[in-house]
């Protein structure tokens, strides 16, 4: 039951993935890219979960929370090329 | 044009001492669960980098005030040392010592020369990083 409800839940995943791959593909802007790929990020974290309760194993719970900060300074530093031109300011002030 | 970005500067506050603590964790988890001076010095770039993207680079180089020549430099210094270690007492280069020692609070620590030799990799890594992102971050294009 468990194994079934699991796979399930890994197809959804991955067809999600899939959606947010089309918009990364033919977004009409950078931001509709930026945010996809942010999905994309969110979303794997989530497969990783799912593999975790598959294999029964802890071994991958450093991956998810490396992924994590990744995409959120990956997602900060595209924001920031995008709102200025530059991801590092020299002087702000 | 003067923006203000306070939600990005009071976010960076609060996240970059978890990712700070979150890098230690996996520094010292090197010896027995994934982890290591590797991925652990890549976290600690990845928080200063936060630090360094969400406030402007004057005002962190003065808050930071590393090296990061001397930082590389400290850390092969370290690896190095650790080897050269082993050699005065008569073992070859680079043998690895442990011992289990009882500390008065800590209880019993195993205690191993592997983790100077990881420091030195941690500080090469973080050296590294930040001072070839932070080079082309200040050239002028």
């Amino acid at each position: 039951m468990l194994e079934t409800s699991l796979t399930i839940a890994l197809i959804i995943m991955s067809f999600s993935i899939f959606v947010c791959f089309i918009r990364v593909v033919k977004g009409p802007t950078m931001s509709d890219r930026v945010v996809a790929l942010d999905t994309i990020g969110i979303t794997l974290i989530g497969i990783i979960g799912i593999v975790m309760i598959i294999q029964n194993t802890l071994a991958y719970a450093d991956v998810i929370l490396v992924i994590a900060i990744l995409a959120f300074i990956g997602s900060i530093a595209f924001a920031k090329f995008i709102e200025g031109g530059v991801v590092f300011d020299r002087d702000h002030r | 044009m003067k923006k203000n970005l306070l939600m990005l500067h009071t976010i960076t506050r609060i996240v970059a001492f978890i990712i700070l603590s979150f890098s230690v964790f996996l520094f010292f988890a090197g010896h027995n669960n994934p982890g290591g001076g590797f991925i652990g010095g890549l976290m600690t770039a990845a928080a200063l980098l936060l630090l360094y993207v969400s406030f402007d680079i004057k005002s962190i180089k003065k808050v930071i005030p590393f090296n990061y020549t001397t930082m590389i430099a400290v850390g092969m210094l370290f690896a190095i040392g650790t080897g050269v270690a082993s050699m005065l007492r008569g073992f070859p280069f680079l043998t690895q010592f442990d011992k289990y020692v009882t500390f008065p609070i800590l209880g019993k620590v195993h205690l191993t020369t592997a983790l100077p030799f990881d420091l030195g990799v941690y500080l090469v890594v973080v050296g590294v990083t930040l001072l070839s992102i932070l080079t082309i971050a200040e050239d002028d294009a």
